[in-house]
């Protein structure tokens, strides 16, 4: 069965006050087709996970100029000035995470995980608020699953089941997302049929996706 | 020396040995990569989920799917592979990363290290920083040795916030080369030209002087 939809068939899945997964690492792997349907549809007041917010005018930085966001959970905002500006003004809300622990949250949700252990950020900050855990000597943070209501992903080349591939730095976050998330929809640059991708070079199987279309 | 950036950065590439994996962090560090010799046959981990990051491609030749940890266009050589960002982290947090480089705000004598935020400035957020530190078998931090106002970066004790605690083996700078030991922050090179008493007028922490101290060459 075919997961391949018009654009507005999947942009009626997004809502005000919508938990979303956005993949990407500095806009490599965005959805932009799906960024500008958010914008161009009035979205708004969103819950973003994420990496980083890209730039002023690519990626998910689109979305924080357009102020479509009001609360970011992502690893480094640093490259958008903007992000910055609406933080320290408190215009948004804001938690920010070490990137591989987003990453494992991300997974662990996506795997079944009630959490994980990990080194990083034991002595900073970061470990305010947190469950501290001794193992053999060595103190861990308790990190728990994060999960979104829907993913948004981006994919180099999809089959019409939703079989994924990606390349090379757009992969990113996009298979983790692919697990965590009720809904989880695809643009793809290049749809073909089932049966011409390779198996072993899918990384995110159809199972895991509700819908797609060819976007950039 | 022309350049001291450049002398640091050659300097913090004779850390790495023939074959291992190495991480950059941005600014300084990413010069490192100039002074690798390609028969060490180092292969650099890009964080946002490649290993074998090549230099930047010439105008024209950018590849909008090949980039590096800070957006930039980059290339990757021969023998690269990518993968996700789950996959990414378990190199850098589970120690298969043999060296990683970066800069610093500050640093104390007990190894701990602060290099992401400013009170009172814009947050960038940690981004990978954290957990790349934690997992190294090496972190070197390759740095100018004073803020811009001369005053030092070598601490006691770190007043910024952290990016972790007791993580950093050995710290270059212009001045010298200098490696955080169980005692305290010993001095194992000097620059050419510069003195022990120069360097510790520059530094915070009391540095320890062994019996021989090498002479620097970037």
């Amino acid at each position: 069965m075919s997961k391949v939809k018009t654009l507005d068939e999947i942009t009626a899945k997004f809502h005000d006050g919508q938990v979303m997964m956005i993949g990407g690492f500095m806009s490599a792997g965005t959805p932009e087709t799906f960024i500008d349907a958010i914008i161009e549809k009035g979205i708004t007041n969103l819950t973003v996970i994420a990496n980083d917010t890209g730039f002023v005018d690519t990626g998910i930085g689109k979305l924080i100029v357009a102020k479509r966001i009001s609360k970011l959970i992502a690893t480094h905002v640093g490259t958008n000035k903007e992000t910055g500006r609406q933080m320290n003004a408190g215009e948004i809300e804001y938690d920010l995470v070490p990137q591989g622990t987003l990453a494992e949250r991300v997974r662990a949700a996506g795997a079944g995980l009630g959490g994980f252990l990990t080194p990083t950020g034991v002595g900073t900050i970061v470990e305010e608020g947190k469950q501290k855990i001794t193992v053999d000597g060595k103190e861990y943070l308790l990190e728990l699953p994060i999960r979104a209501e829907i993913a948004l992903l981006h994919a180099w080349k999809a089959d019409t089941s939703g079989n994924l591939v990606y390349r090379v730095a757009s992969r990113n976050f996009n298979p983790l997302m692919a697990l965590a998330a009720d809904f989880v929809v695809v643009s793809a640059e290049e749809i073909v049929e089932v049966g011409e991708l390779d198996p072993d070079i899918i990384a995110t199987p159809g199972a895991l996706v509700d819908m797609l279309v060819k976007g950039r | 020396m022309a350049d001291i950036r450049d002398f640091i950065a050659k300097r913090a590439a004779d850390f790495f040995e023939v074959g291992d994996l190495g991480n950059l962090g941005i600014g300084l560090p990413t010069l490192v990569a100039n002074y690798l010799p390609p028969e060490k046959n180092v292969l650099l981990h890009s964080e946002n989920g490649f290993i074998g990051i090549g230099p930047t491609p010439e105008e024209g030749k950018e590849d909008k799917d090949i980039v590096n940890a800070g957006g930039m266009p980059v290339t990757y050589v021969p023998g690269a592979m990518a993968f996700d960002s789950a996959f990414s982290f378990a190199l850098a947090r589970g120690g298969h990363v043999d060296v990683s480089v970066l800069g610093a705000l500050e640093v104390d004598e007990r190894g701990d290290l602060a290099n992401w935020f400013v009170p009172g400035k814009l947050v960038p957020g940690m981004g990978g920083a954290m957990d790349l530190v934690v997992g190294a078998k090496k972190v070197i931090i390759a740095m100018e040795h004073t803020q811009r106002d001369g005053s030092p970066k070598i601490l006691k004790k770190c007043k910024l916030p952290l990016t972790a605690v007791g993580v950093v083996n050995f710290i270059v700078t212009e001045l010298g080369v200098m490696e955080v030991a169980k005692e305290g922050i010993v001095l194992r090179e000097l620059a050419p030209g510069v003195t022990v008493e120069d360097i510790q007028a520059k530094t915070e922490a009391t540095l320890i002087i062994p019996e021989n101290v090498g002479v620097m060459n970037g």
